[in-house]
């Protein structure tokens, strides 16, 4: 700070801001440092073996036993067993969301039917509902049709997605005009048309937004996997990795290099869409100014 | 990262654009050919109503349906296989006097406090930071929003591990400028503050976007008449920037409510040890939070009837706090 002060003493008013400005950057910086500080300490952890960790004061460096630790947890859970179940059971729940989203929220944004203002507020009222109020009768559901255990129970309630129909539903009312809606209809294209060929098209950063989204939900889900899914070698990767932790806390090392494998991909995988998806997060409220 | 990003704002300047809008727009009704469209009945929109159909299919029958159901559930006694027995208001006058109910209660509103006011706080102030700042604001909106997409699960270990009692990274710093081991992971407080920390981590993040979008969301032109005004930076964001973003405020407010009251997976990942026993929420069951409960009674001792009525309690709970908050939160808006 007083660098900048001393180096700039006659800029007048500009002076006062820059301090300023630096200032920020100083807090944002160890606001960073934060927040990704337990990705460095977990590769320390997942780098080194159990005993480093163990040690007082344990070793701050990266190790040279990451491999022979990725090897334990390959020993020792499916790990690419499960995560074959999470993309699995991720990619059909994006997918489908992305389809039955748009198309009704697309009904609701330029449509109007009988019903209409019952249906969407009944969803809007369900969307603040904590979901925990659903999980047990949605468990005797599944358990009533036999799917207790399979990947499909998984998907299937995540699907009813109330949050992106009401996400869509309010970048479609600001981002397709009518008048293209019009006409495309004097041109002779029917409902389903103008919701395939004109619709979808305008809003593909809302519907990438929406995919990242649910994937990232679906990835890192918990509780309803922890529920539903009962056959032992049969889970997805965040209920495999929770045991890897209860069964084996004698070699952390080896969990630690687990959290790695299971957390990673999804990180690096997000930090690349990050962009356009945190500009689509915001987008909605600036939309309408 | 159960919840929604902020959209209200986009209503805002329409329904302030004055007694007539500039153009009328009235809803769409399908085919052009009709001038009048008001008398078709119903079953001429089956275009529509095919279109949200898949929605409405799924969403009744494992959310409309499961709440409800859910709710009947609470005034009967079943373990899932026998038979259903009627009850009455047992389950509930049980639950009035199940000291672990009371203290699960405690735990989460606990947690929920110690992680809701700094997270919100704190996002706060990175989110005005992040909007004065001009260079690498995409880095920085990406490295504060990681935590929101790291699985709940990983970070529950991590913070497991550094704040172990034995060999935790804290424990190991605190040792090294002399201060004896301090027991995170067994007193009752401490668990809770890490459990609210894991929190604060994980949704700070998050909820400085919302709030960097609602800034964005507010003209210059407003800043420059207080600057010309005569207005400081201090005055400008008291007096200026918060009443503007009162409606995202009250947002994040409620979603933090919802999203805090709902701690699960944190005090279940990090005492998982403790899973098989009852003696779930980790020592003293100082991190059994409500969810946690509700999870153990209907999941762990198939007591469907108490677990249900466990869920709707809390449920009521956390109304009757989204109305407190919205009350603190909109009180001082007409001064």
């Amino acid at each position: 700070m007083t660098a900048v002060d001393t180096a700039r003493p006659a800029t007048g008013g500009r002076r006062r801001r820059r301090p300023r400005g630096l200032t920020a950057h100083i807090i944002l910086v160890v606001a960073v440092l934060v927040s990704v500080f337990p990705f460095a300490w977990t590769i320390v952890m997942a780098t080194n073996t159990t005993q480093d960790i163990y040690k007082s004061p344990p070793k701050f460096t990266f190790g040279s036993h990451l491999l022979e630790n990725i090897r334990h947890v390959l020993n020792t859970i499916d790990f690419f067993g499960s995560m074959l179940n999470t993309v699995m059971v991720a990619t059909v729940t994006t997918v489908l969301v992305l389809f039955i989203d748009s198309l009704a929220a697309f009904t609701f944004a330029k449509f109007d039917f009988p019903g209409r203002k019952l249906l969407f507020g009944t969803l809007l009222l369900f969307m603040m509902l904590p979901l925990q109020l659903a999980i047990l009768p949605q468990f005797i559901l599944m358990s009533k049709i036999g799917w207790v255990g399979m990947l499909k129970a998984l998907a299937l309630p995540s699907l009813a997605n109330a949050f992106g129909i009401f996400w869509l539903h309010q970048y479609i009312q600001n981002g397709v005009p009518d008048e293209l809606l019009d006409a495309a209809r004097i041109d002779g294209a029917g409902f389903f048309r103008q919701y395939w060929n004109i619709a979808l098209p305008m809003i593909r950063p809302a519907l990438s937004f929406l995919a990242i989204y649910a994937f990232v939900n679906c990835w890192n889900d918990y509780v309803w996997p922890l529920v539903v899914l009962t056959n032992p070698g049969h889970v997805t990767l965040q209920v495999e990795l929770a045991q890897l932790n209860v069964g084996h806390t004698t070699d952390y090392s080896m969990v630690m290099a687990g959290v790695l494998m299971a957390a990673l991909p999804l990180v690096i995988v997000f930090s690349i869409f990050a962009r356009g998806f945190i500009a689509g997060a915001t987008e909605g409220a600036v939309q309408g100014s | 990262m159960s919840s929604p990003p902020v959209t209200g704002s986009a209503e805002v300047p329409q329904r302030l654009g004055g007694p007539v809008p500039a153009r009328f727009r009235p809803r769409r009704t399908p085919p052009a050919g009709s001038a009048r469209p008001r008398r078709r009945g119903p079953l001429s929109y089956w275009r529509q109503y095919l279109a949200i159909s898949p929605f409405y299919l799924i969403f009744a029958a494992f959310s409309f349906f499961p709440v409800f159901y859910s709710l009947y559930l609470a005034f009967q006694r079943w373990d899932g296989m026998g038979t259903m027995q009627f009850v009455g208001l047992q389950q509930f006058r049980f639950l009035w006097d199940d000291p672990v109910f009371w203290l699960s209660i405690r735990n989460t509103l606990v947690i929920w406090v110690l992680s809701t006011v700094p997270t919100l706080f704190g996002a706060l102030m990175l989110a005005t930071l992040l909007h004065s700042v001009r260079r690498f604001k995409g880095f920085y909106r990406i490295a504060l929003y990681v935590p929101n997409v790291t699985s709940i699960v990983a970070v529950a270990i991590f913070f497991g591990a550094v704040f172990s009692n034995n060999f935790g990274l804290v424990n190991a710093i605190l040792g090294m400028v002399g201060i004896s081991p301090v027991p995170w992971l067994s007193n009752p407080w401490l668990i809770k503050l890490v459990i609210a920390l894991l929190m604060t981590w994980q949704w700070t993040g998050y909820n400085m976007i919302i709030y960097l979008a609602g800034l964005q969301a507010i003209p210059n032109s407003i800043y420059e008449a207080a600057k010309m005004d005569g207005a400081g930076p201090i005055r400008t964001f008291f007096q200026i920037t918060i009443p503007i973003m009162r409606p995202i405020i009250l947002f994040t407010v409620i979603i933090s409510t919802i999203n805090g009251l709902q701690s699960f997976s944190e005090p279940q990942v990090l005492f998982g040890s403790n899973a098989a026993n009852a003696n779930l929420g980790g020592p003293g069951q100082a991190g059994l939070t409500t969810l946690l409960y509700f999870y153990q009674s209907a999941f762990l001792n198939n007591d469907y009837g108490y677990g249900a009525a466990i869920v709707w309690a809390f449920f009521v709970l956390i109304i009757i706090l989204v109305a407190v908050n919205w009350r603190i939160t909109t009180r001082g808006r007409k001064a």
